[in-house]
């Protein structure tokens, strides 16, 4: 006999057991792991159908990026190739992590929008698609990181195994932002134009291209805004650093702040993400 | 044991992502039958109201009605995929969905890969999924057809493989829209026998169609929605014959 999916279901308007129902969506979605990655594989597989370099794709635009950005900012702001370089790599590529993760919550489930509506399903399933499809990314650009350094000779450190925490405070993030992100992007079509917008400022003010120190007195501020946070966690072991107390504190932070308010949503407007999408 | 059991069962469909301010003057003038302002001020359609009905084991219903009466969106949430506004509804029985023959489906992927993918989204495993896959070939029939992707199926053999699916997971309450219809006549033949043998014991069989012949030969109760409303249920030729009259 085949395992039974939901043997029994019920739902009382007068009593909606809000808080029961979003637990039993988060704990059905773990159970299903092997269905969130499936389909996070296929979504890459997909995207690269019929090239030829296929998700070596993804490897290759991320290393022309930093050909052309390494040079021209390393001219721009007169540091020494060797020293930028290595550092604008990681930078860029937890950046890229990041910022893709963000743009893919607020799509996660209006992407789903055909399953939504069709057969029921934990929407924390979708979640997990989007972290998933980001980590398979990652870990073709991370290895773009060891070249770099092969090439300029940066030796790694043991602080570097930091740097796997700090991807998973990344992940619990994610995972809240694509449901708190999904559902409000489900609800107000506005909302992913903004984050858009946002994410381009971003970009800009959260010392991607630049180092932190370049601001001199200000940088005990920087981690103030939580994608500094959250990506130093990650840049800092990797460049050989174990990142400030600061830094750790603000990206725990941060990410506790993501989770409650993605769990307070959820539990209250679970039940209208069908009628959303 | 398999039993569905509603009461008061109502489904809004609020109209979002629309210019809500002229929308509301043009219609709400108008019509108000189905679409009215809910407390938040909303224009929302009213796609189920007040629905009561209690199906017990072994029943065989079908969902007869014109268009738009709420047959799809009663299935749909008996199915779980919409929560009720106001009511209650109680479903007890593992549901096969033959709503969409599409939902679910990744058209690039094979037919075989397809079952392992539908597996996994009823939480099995890929083991599982590939057993499953098996069973699934030995019924829909398609021969090679089930190694090559779904878009170059046919709308019939994707009908052959969504039924296929869903009845070898052997549902205890099996949720059908007409679309499966489309199968030819030697499908028909064995789709209808193992509908029979599935509907024997504690099972329910719901299905909604505009065909009566359909009607009359699988099923023991009708019930007839219009606008979003119960006007009758009853055993199928009272339903159908206070219809003609």
């Amino acid at each position: 006999m085949l395992n039974t999916a939901r043997p029994t279901h019920g739902f009382d308007a007068a009593n909606p057991r809000r808080r029961e129902r979003a637990l039993e969506d988060l704990a059905g979605g773990l159970a299903r792991w092997r269905l969130a990655w499936a389909l996070a594989r296929s979504d890459i597989t997909h995207r690269y159908r019929g090239s030829i370099l296929g998700p070596m794709w993804l490897t290759l635009s991320t290393a022309v990026m930093l050909g052309a950005l390494g040079f021209l900012y390393a001219k721009l702001f007169r540091i020494d190739m060797t020293d930028y370089l290595p550092w604008l790599t990681v930078s860029l590529i937890v950046w890229n992590v990041l910022n893709q993760v963000v743009s893919d919550a607020s799509g996660s489930l209006t992407g789903a929008e055909g399953v939504i509506r069709q057969m029921p399903l934990p929407y924390s399933v979708h979640a997990m698609r989007v972290v998933m499809r980001n980590a398979l990314i990652a870990a073709h650009n991370l290895p773009l990181i060891a070249v770099v350094f092969m090439i300029f000779g940066v030796a790694p450190s043991w602080y570097a195994l930091l740097a796997i925490p700090g991807f998973l405070l990344m992940a619990v993030a994610g995972f809240a932002a694509a449901l708190f992100l999904g559902m409000a992007c489900a609800r107000f079509r506005d909302i992913p134009p903004i984050i858009g917008s946002v994410m381009q400022v971003a970009f800009f003010v959260s010392a991607v291209i630049w180092k932190p120190e370049m601001v001199g007195h200000w940088q005990p501020y920087l981690p103030i805004n939580p994608v500094f946070a959250l990506m130093e966690a990650v840049r800092a072991p990797l460049m050989g650093s174990p990142g400030g107390i600061t830094v750790w504190l603000a990206a725990i932070f941060w990410t506790g702040v993501m989770v409650v308010i993605a769990w307070a949503f959820f539990v209250r407007f679970r039940g209208r993400i069908a009628f959303w999408v | 044991m398999a039993t569905i059991e509603a009461a008061g069962l109502a489904i809004e469909f609020p109209l979002y992502h629309h210019n809500a301010r002229s929308l509301k003057q043009r219609i709400l003038a108008s019509s108000g039958l189905r679409l009215k302002q809910d407390a938040d001020n909303r224009v929302v359609v009213a796609a189920l109201r007040d629905l009561s009905f209690s199906i017990g084991k072994g029943e065989r219903v079908a969902l007869v009605g014109p268009n738009g009466a709420g047959k799809t969106t009663l299935l749909r949430t008996i199915a779980g995929v919409y929560e009720p506004v106001a009511g209650m509804l109680r479903v007890e029985g593992e549901i096969g969905s033959l709503i969409d023959p599409a939902a679910g489906m990744d058209s690039l992927l094979t037919g075989r890969e397809n079952v392992v993918l539908r597996a996994l989204f009823r939480g099995m495993t890929e083991a599982e999924g590939r057993a499953l896959a098996d069973e699934v070939a030995g019924f829909a029939g398609l021969g090679d057809f089930l190694d090559v992707p779904t878009r170059g199926y046919s709308a019939g053999m994707n009908v052959r493989l969504a039924f296929a699916m869903a009845t070898a997971m052997s549902p205890n309450i099996l949720l059908m829209d007409e679309w499966f219809l489309a199968g030819d006549a030697d499908f028909m033949k064995r789709a209808e026998e193992r509908l029979a043998q599935l509907v024997t014991g504690a099972d329910i069989l719901m299905i909604a169609t505009h065909d009566m012949t359909v009607v009359r030969k699988w099923c023991t109760r009708a019930i007839r929605l219009e606008g979003g409303r119960i006007v009758a249920d009853g055993p199928v030729e009272d339903v159908i014959e206070a219809d003609r009259a």
